[in-house]
């Protein structure tokens, strides 16, 4: 058990889900010793729940092109993207434009 | 810290358009959105007053999008057009049962009259019994020629003046891309077109999604809660457009105004009086649309009725080949019949 539990929900649209389990929205509990940004949490992501097709997920160390993320429901483009540091309680959306039209 | 909103207007800013680069709050961006919409059709006259308008509707983000946007502007706007939403049947199992509630439930929210037009009506061919036929290799020739031709069909049936299609300004990138990358000269020429056909004997379609971005899209169906239907094809991926769309993408990357750039350099190609332009003529079976003759639709049809689904694939003397020999075949048959008829 480490000190602090840094809880947050992930949640995933469009067809985003297909790769992870197809489970749409999951809390996770990481370790709230460290400090957590998007690009460690890519990571994560990729070493424990992304089960399907990892390229069509993860590039170059950032999401693939075309996938939108929000935290809060605001586009992470406004807050750093992959440098954002996660904060407790954070909503974590992944929408997919890959899929259909 | 939040980034406010770029108007001024002192909410919190949602997203970053990618367009301009603008951060615009919710309230803003859909001002924004849809009144690039509105002025795209206004300037472009698009639409008559009066007009009955097909949304072709797949349940997808696009055309969920442009229904819910067509119907707010032509209330707001007083475009006095009769929305009505066309959705194709292709009957493969699992994929449009799902879409096609998407597609009713657009119907149930927008109050906007739904048609839905199977494959089996149009063609008395299912894409499953299709790919019962000819296995997955080609059935995506089979299906992107029948709704191509399809949409035309339920057009005619419904009356409409113009079919509205949910085609973004990422689509008719690729598009771009793809029509170079092939030398198709003939599909880069009207690939940017907002308005193609509409000559005697057919129904013209408009895209007033042309100038709009996916991710706005996207962000536009998320933020105002609409019902879209999301699962690839389950037969097969387009393979080709989505290494045109990946190659894309990556580009926007480095350069946000990519997607715009490629539409301007498809809107400004002109073409020697040389190149070849196909004639667009009426196919003599059927009646709808086609630069050839029978057009594409019907031979990948009597193929499928001949039992020879190859048919319209690959060459057509290989097509003509193959006719000739089932004919001769089938001559040969009947008269050995005829020979033991005589007893
Ligand atoms: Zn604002
Ligand atoms: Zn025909």
């Amino acid at each position: 058990m480490s000190k602090s539990d840094l809880n947050i929900f992930l949640e995933f649209s469009a067809g985003a889900e297909l790769l992870f389990g197809n489970i749409k929205r999951r809390q996770v509990t990481l370790n709230g010793d460290e400090k957590w940004t998007i690009r460690k949490l890519l990571k994560w992501m990729h070493a424990n729940i992304l089960t399907e097709r990892p390229e069509l997920f993860i590039q170059d160390d950032s999401v693939r092109p075309g996938i939108l993320v929000l935290v809060n429901d605001t586009d992470w483009e406004l807050l750093g993207e992959l440098e954002y540091e996660i904060q407790p309680n954070d909503n974590i959306l992944f929408i997919s434009t890959l899929h259909g039209g | 810290m939040p980034i406010k909103c770029k108007t001024e207007c002192g909410r919190n800013a949602v997203l970053k358009r990618p367009k301009t680069s603008d951060a615009l709050c919710k309230e803003c961006f859909f001002a924004a959105f849809e009144a690039e919409i509105h002025y795209t059709i206004i300037t472009n006259k698009l639409f008559t007053k009066g007009e009955k308008v097909a949304v072709a509707a797949s349940g997808g983000k696009d055309s969920t999008v442009l229904a819910y946007v067509l119907k707010l502007l032509n209330d707001r706007h007083d475009y006095g057009l009769q929305l009505i939403l066309l959705s194709i049947d292709e009957g493969i199992t699992g994929y449009r049962d799902d879409s096609l509630e998407t597609v009713k439930k657009n119907r149930d929210d927008y109050q906007i009259p739904l048609k839905i037009l199977s494959y089996d009506e149009l063609y008395g061919w299912t894409m499953d019994r299709i790919v019962g036929q000819i296995g997955r290799s080609n059935n995506c020739t089979f299906c992107g020629v029948f709704r191509r031709q399809a949409l035309d069909r339920g057009a005619k049936q419904l009356e409409v003046d113009s079919i509205a299609t949910g085609h973004n300004a990422d689509d008719i990138a690729e598009t771009v891309l793809m029509n170079i990358l092939r030398g198709d000269t003939a599909r880069l020429r009207r690939c940017t077109d907002i308005r193609t056909g509409g000559g005697e004997n057919t129904i013209p379609r408009v895209k007033p999604l042309k100038y709009t971005y996916e991710k706005e899209i996207v962000m536009y169906a998320h933020f105002k809660k609409l019902v879209y239907f999301s699962t690839e094809c389950v037969f097969a991926p387009n393979a080709y457009r989505g290494h045109a769309r990946a190659y894309l993408k990556d580009l926007e990357r480095v350069r946000p105004s990519v997607i715009m750039d490629i539409i301007h350099s498809g809107e400004q190609l002109l073409f020697k009086d040389t190149v070849k332009k196909p004639v667009r003529g009426i196919c003599e079976r059927c009646g709808f649309v086609s630069s050839q003759q029978p057009c594409k639709a019907c031979i990948l049809l009597e193929g499928l009725n001949r039992g020879l689904p190859k048919l319209g694939i690959g060459k057509k003397s290989k097509g003509d080949r193959m006719r000739l020999k089932q004919d001769k075949e089938l001559a040969l048959r009947e008269r050995a019949n005829l020979v033991k008829n005589d007893f």
